[in-house]
């Protein structure tokens, strides 16, 4: 999978979370729960939806480094290259 | 017309789900009624048969107004959706006053919490009203959301007005907690991890078991303690505004229950699919603002509920104990009192007894 097929994936699953959100002129460093209002609940959401989209799960101990958009691209980008 | 807030004054039937010759059982849904909270889906306490629809959709209802009738299994024709039931819920200072008058429990609307009688059902009933309460501001006609904040407003208002509320803090250690819920969350599918809040949420339960002065409802002068635990759960709205359903039973549920209950509740509270029973049953409130940055909580109690827990967020910080000094991830936990209803020894006891309830988050 490409970085561009990457981030369609992860807002493909950004979108199931938070249909209403604009999904244009994303800051991709700014924190994902900020950008979309998005609580706790709907980040496990969000990541039961990546794991959907992607065939990847995330381990909890692993949630701190999945915070931006950049942050999720650089943290999934190998593991989607290995499948 | 059910009351599902503390100062609705009435609401919009939108929608019957049933018709006439219909059965229902107790918890099925037999309505939709629009309220400044939003739409909420309106509940049958009782089993039976609906007999009659009494009030066309789209029609502005007082609370208290009967909607339909439903034919009882047993008995004739009685009201809904507060229907009459075999125990009837009453403040005492409504039942000596109805029995003083040789009135009947039975025969009145209830519009308290969980649609007791309180003693200005029973005045209604005999005709003699007490003046309305003084109105803070008048009624908007605009969007839903104005509409919430005005429902919002008036319920604040009136509980600055008449609660006199007591603030204790504490701050509590969680590492234990939290590193039991790793290991737990560990074991389980990606779908059924639990969040720290469900930890939070049980011994907030738990607590209030032991301090059952805090979990309940401040009515006719009087604290009518609540044998069940219903958390009032404070979702905020993405579009704002903010809705307190009820969790129902807290204390009896595992954790794994209450975080599906959650993942139940939330999406439908941001959609307005509420049912009438949670939003007439929450006997306190918890408000969670952690995730927003926010440290410590100091919140405004709901009525005629007489406590409200702030729980603020989880942060790292220096924590001595036994002599050493380490890092610990600590909440900040409140809670808001009715000092009518207790002091703040009481108060005390409820956080000491949370925090004693997550040290040991196993038995939880």
């Amino acid at each position: 999978m490409t970085k561009p097929e990457l981030e369609s994936a992860i807002l493909r699953a950004l979108k199931k979370i938070a249909p209403e959100a604009e999904l244009t002129d994303i800051d991709e460093n700014e924190p994902l729960q900020q950008a979309f209002d998005i609580d706790s609940f709907d980040y496990l959401n969000l990541l039961v939806a990546l794991r959907d989209e992607l065939g990847v799960t995330i381990e909890e101990a692993d949630y701190d480094k999945l915070r931006t958009l950049k942050d999720m691209v650089s943290f999934l980008l190998p593991r989607v290259s290995r499948e | 017309m059910p009351s599902l807030g503390a100062d609705m004054e009435d609401g919009t039937l939108l929608l019957w789900k049933v018709h006439p010759g219909d059965r229902v059982k107790r918890g099925d849904i037999i309505a939709e009624v629009g309220t400044d909270k939003g739409d909420i889906e309106v509940e049958v306490f009782e089993d039976g048969v609906v007999k009659k629809l009494l009030v066309e959709e789209g029609t502005d209802v007082p609370v208290g107004q009967v909607l339909a009738i439903i034919e009882n299994d047993e008995t004739d024709a009685s009201p809904a959706p507060e229907a009459k039931a075999a125990r009837v819920k009453a403040s005492p200072v409504a039942k000596k006053l109805a029995e003083e008058r040789g009135l009947d429990l039975h025969t009145i609307h209830g519009t308290g919490p969980a649609g007791a009688i309180t003693r200005d059902d029973v005045e209604k009933a005999t005709g003699e009203k007490r003046p309305a309460r003084p109105k803070t501001e008048k009624r908007p006609s605009g969007d839903n959301l104005s509409k919430m904040r005005h429902a919002i407003a008036v319920a604040m208002a009136r509980s600055n007005r008449e609660i006199p509320h007591y603030y204790l803090e504490t701050r509590i250690d969680l590492k234990r907690a939290l590193d039991w819920l790793a290991e737990e969350n560990k074991k389980l599918p990606l779908e059924d991890r639990m969040l720290p809040v469900v930890l939070l949420l049980k011994a907030v339960a738990r607590s209030l078991k032991d301090v059952p002065e805090l979990n309940g409802f401040w009515v006719d002068d009087g604290l009518q303690k609540s044998e069940a635990v219903h958390i009032g759960f404070a979702i905020a709205l993405r579009k704002g505004g903010l809705v307190t359903p009820a969790i129902h039973d807290v204390d009896q549920k595992t954790l794994s229950d209450i975080m599906k209950a959650l993942e139940d509740l939330i999406p439908r509270a941001r959609v307005g699919r509420l049912r009438s029973s949670e939003m007439t049953d929450a006997t306190i409130t918890v408000t969670s603002l952690g995730e927003l940055g926010v440290e410590t909580v100091h919140g405004v109690i709901y009525p005629p509920q007489v406590g409200l827990v702030g729980l603020g967020k989880i942060l790292e910080q220096p924590w001595a104990e036994n002599g050493m000094l380490g890092i610990r991830p600590v909440l900040s936990a409140t809670i808001a009192g009715d000092h009518r209803a207790t002091d703040g020894r009481r108060g005390a006891q409820f956080l000491d007894a949370l925090a004693r309830y997550l040290r040991d988050p196993e038995k939880l």
